[in-house]
C-alpha cells in the first residue's frame, strides 16, 4: 500500500507538470493581445503597454518566449506564488476568497447526494420494481436529462423569484442559506447518478450467494440488509462519491454563474472570458492538484472498503 | 474441543413415532414470465437422528430446491410451495411464521453450500462471519465468541486458527474456505446439517478430505445429515440411505448397499453404469442418452420414459407409483422388479 501511494504521488508530479504545461500553452497560444483584452474597449497608452509587456515578459516571442514564461511561472508556483492576475490582484488572494465558498457549495451538494440519493437508492434496491423504485427511476431520468444550464435558471426562477423560498442569488460572501438552492441544483445530478448506482448495487447484492448464506444462518432481515448487503453495495457508491467530491470541489461554472456565487468556477469563467491567462492557469493548476489528490484518496478508500483489493 | 460442542445424544422428541425431519409430498413450482416450471413434484423423504441421507440427482432435478424449501430460504417469488409438509420434530415448518422459521434456521437445521467463495461475504473476516450467530443469536460476548470461533475452526481442522480469524475468505484455499463454511454452520450446534454439493467446487483430493471431515463431524456431534450431490462416488462411504431424484421426484429410495448392489430404477442403473471402472477397460463409457426434461414441459407418464431403455407404452401413459420393494426400499418404475433382477446378476 505504501509503495502504491508513493508511486501514485510520483505519477501525480508528472501529471501536474503535464497538465499545467498544456493549459499554459492553450491559454497563451490562442491569445491575441492580452494587454488590449485587459483594457477592454479603452485605449492603452504606450507607457502602459511598455510597463505591462515588461511585467509579464511579453517581449520574448516565439517558442523560446513561451517556455521562458512557463518556467518562470512554474518557478514561482513551486515557491507557492501563483502570481497576479492581469488585473493586478494576487491569485492566491482570489482563490483564498473563492475556495471556501466553493467548498461550502460542494459540501451542501454532497450532503444532498448522500442523504437523498444513497438512501433512496437503498430503498429502491430493496423494493425493486415497486412504486417507489419506478417513481425514482422516472425522476432521476428526468433530472439526468435536463442540463444544469436549464435546471439552474428554472430553479432560480420558480423557487427563488416566483415563490421566494430561497434567495435567488448569493452575491459576495454568501451564507449557508443562500447557498442551499444552488447546492441542491448542483447536487441533483450527482444525486440522480448516486441513486441509480446504489439501487443497482443493492439489488445485485441482494441476489448474491452470501445473502442466502446469511439467511440460512437465521439472521434477522434487517441485519442482513443493513450489514451484509449494505457494506458490499456501498463499495462502488463510495468510489463514485469520492470522484464526485473532487469534481464538485473544482467549482461549478454554470451553477456559480447562474446564482452569482463568487466561487472557484465563477472566477475561472471570468478569467476565461477576459483572457486573463495567469488567473486561468493559476486556478487550473490548483484544480489539477485537488483532482489528483481526491482521486488518490478514492483509490486508497477503495482498498480499505474492499479487502480483495490490494495495491502493490 | 470443548465439552459444549459435544451434545449428548439428542433425545429428539418424535411424536407420532415420526422422524426427526419428514418431508411429505412436497410440491414446488417456479412462476416466471416464460411459464410455470414444476420443480418439485411430490417429494417425500425423512431423516432420523444421527443418520446420513444422500440426495442424488442431476442439475435441475430439484435436490437443492427441496433443501432450500426445508431451510425456508427459497426466493418467493418466483418459487411457490404449492402443497406438502415439512415436519421437523413433529412441527410442520411450512405452517410456522417467518419469525418462527428464522429461529429454526441455523440453530436446528443448518446448511452449507457448494461454492464457499461466493457463499461467504467477501468483505468481512472469516472469524467475524463464523462468530456472527454466536454474538447476535446466542448473545455471547465478543471475547466468548472469539474463543468459541477458534474452537470451531480447530474442530474443522483449520491450521493456526487463532491467527487466521482476521483473514478474509479470498485469502483461503478452496478446501479451507469450505471448512470455514462448515465451522459457520456448526456454530449454533444444529441437529440437522444440509450439505448442498459441499465438494463440487473442490479438487478431488480435497473432496475426500472434506467428505471425511463431514462424516467425522456428523458422528462426533451426533447430527443428522442430508448430503446433496450428483456424484455417486462421494456418496458410497458416507451415506446410510440414498434418495435418487429425477425431474422433481424421488425415483428410487434405498439403503446404500442395496442400491449399489442392484439399482431398481433404470435411471439409477444408468448413473451407476456411467461411472468409469478400473476393471472394465477399452470400452466406451456407458451414458444415459438424451437430456434432462424441460421442467416447463415434463413428459407424460414416467418423466424418464424418453431416455429409458426399458420404455413400454404404459410408461408413456401412466405415472408410476412408488413401488415398495421391501426394507423401506421404493422405486418409481413400472418395471422396478425387472430392473432390479437385471442389475443383480
Amino acid at each position: 500500500m505504501f509503495r502504491f501511494i508513493l508511486r501514485r504521488l510520483l505519477q501525480m508530479v508528472l501529471a501536474f507538470f503535464g497538465t499545467t504545461l498544456i493549459v499554459y500553452a492553450l491559454m497563451f497560444a490562442g491569445q491575441g493581445d492580452p494587454i488590449q483584452a485587459l483594457a477592454g474597449e479603452r485605449p492603452v497608452t504606450a507607457a502602459q503597454r511598455a510597463y505591462l509587456t515588461e511585467k509579464f515578459h511579453l517581449d520574448q516571442t516565439g517558442v523560446g518566449g513561451f517556455f521562458y514564461r512557463y518556467f518562470d511561472y512554474v518557478k514561482n508556483l513551486l515557491q507557492g506564488d501563483l502570481g497576479q492576475s492581469l488585473t493586478g490582484r494576487s491569485i492566491s488572494d482570489i482563490l483564498a476568497a473563492a475556495w471556501p465558498v466553493t467548498i461550502k457549495l460542494a459540501l451542501i451538494a454532497m450532503a444532498v447526494t448522500i442523504v437523498f440519493g444513497v438512501t433512496a437508492g437503498v430503498l429502491a434496491g430493496i423494493r425493486r420494481a415497486g412504486i417507489f423504485d419506478n417513481s425514482t427511476l422516472l425522476l432521476t431520468l428526468l433530472v439526468l436529462g435536463i442540463p444544469t444550464i436549464v435546471l439552474a435558471p428554472l430553479a432560480q426562477y420558480f423557487l427563488g423569484v416566483r415563490w421566494q423560498l430561497f434567495p435567488p442569488t448569493a452575491g459576495a460572501d454568501p451564507d449557508l442559506y443562500a447557498l442551499l438552492l444552488p447546492g441542491i441544483v448542483l447536487g441533483s445530478l450527482s444525486l440522480a447518478t448516486a441513486l441509480r448506482l446504489t439501487r443497482t448495487s443493492v439489488a445485485e447484492n441482494l441476489r448474491a450467494d452470501y445473502v442466502r448464506t446469511a439467511r440460512s444462518k437465521g439472521l434477522v432481515k434487517r441485519r442482513i440488509v443493513s450489514v451484509h448487503v449494505l457494506r458490499n453495495s456501498l463499495i462502488p457508491v463510495v468510489t463514485f462519491l469520492g470522484v464526485e467530491l473532487g469534481n464538485l470541489m473544482s467549482g461549478a461554472i454554470i451553477t456559480e454563474g447562474v446564482f452569482n456565487i463568487p466561487g472557484v468556477g465563477f472566477n475561472l469563467f471570468r478569467g476565461i472570458r477576459t483572457e486573463d491567462g495567469p488567473l486561468v492557469v493559476g486556478i487550473v493548476s490548483v484544480l489539477v492538484v485537488v483532482y489528483l489528490v481526491s482521486n488518490l484518496v478514492v483509490d486508497v478508500l477503495y482498498a480499505v472498503l474492499d479487502p480483495r483489493i490490494r495495491y502493490e | 474441543m470443548s465439552q459444549s460442542a459435544v451434545r449428548p445424544t439428542p433425545a429428539s422428541p418424535t411424536p407420532e413415532g415420526g422422524h426427526l425431519l419428514d418431508v411429505r409430498d412436497l410440491y414446488v413450482e417456479f412462476r416466471t414470465g416464460e411459464g410455470v416450471a414444476r420443480v418439485i413434484n411430490g417429494v417425500s423423504y425423512h431423516l432420523d437422528p444421527g443418520e446420513t441421507l444422500a440426495v442424488l440427482g442431476e442439475s435441475g432435478s430439484g435436490k437443492s430446491v427441496t433443501a432450500q424449501a426445508i431451510m425456508g430460504i427459497l426466493d418467493t417469488p418466483p418459487a411457490v410451495i404449492r402443497s406438502g409438509q415439512i415436519r421437523y420434530q413433529g412441527r410442520d415448518l411450512l405452517a410456522l411464521s417467518e419469525e418462527q422459521r428464522r429461529q429454526v434456521r441455523g440453530k436446528e437445521i443448518a446448511m452449507i453450500f457448494q461454492d464457499a467463495l461466493s457463499a461467504l461475504n467477501p468483505v468481512f473476516p472469516v472469524g467475524w462471519q463464523i462468530g456472527e450467530t454466536l454474538r447476535h443469536r446466542a448473545g455471547m460476548s465478543r471475547a466468548d465468541a472469539r474463543r468459541r470461533v477458534i474452537e470451531l475452526m480447530d474442530l474443522v481442522k483449520i491450521p493456526a486458527a487463532a491467527k487466521r480469524l482476521g483473514d478474509y475468505p479470498h485469502q483461503f484455499s478452496g478446501g479451507m474456505r469450505q471448512r470455514v463454511m462448515i465451522a459457520m454452520a456448526l456454530a449454533m450446534e444444529p441437529k440437522v446439517l444440509i450439505a448442498d454439493e459441499p465438494t463440487t467446487a473442490l479438487d478431488v483430493t480435497v473432496q475426500a478430505q472434506i467428505m471425511d471431515l463431514l462424516a467425522d463431524l456428523r458422528r462426533d456431534l451426533n447430527m443428522a445429515m442430508i448430503l446433496i450431490t450428483h456424484d455417486l462416488g462421494v456418496v458410497a462411504g458416507v451415506a446410510d440411505r440414498i434418495a435418487v431424484m429425477y425431474a422433481g421426484r424421488i425415483v428410487e429410495h434405498a439403503d446404500v448397499r442395496a442400491l449399489y448392489r442392484a439399482p431398481a430404477h433404470p435411471y439409477t442403473k444408468g448413473l451407476l453404469e456411467s461411472i468409469p471402472r478400473m476393471d472394465v477397460r477399452g470400452q466406451e463409457l456407458a451414458t444415459i442418452k438424451g437430456l434432462p426434461p424441460n421442467l416447463m414441459r415434463i413428459p407424460s407418464g414416467c418423466p424418464f420414459h424418453p431416455r429409458c431403455p426399458y420404455v413400454q407404452q404404459v410408461c408413456v401413459d401412466v405415472v408410476p407409483h412408488d413401488l415398495v420393494l421391501g426394507d423401506g426400499r421404493t422405486s418409481a418404475c413400472h418395471f422396478a422388479q425387472e430392473v432390479r433382477d437385471d442389475s443383480a446378476h
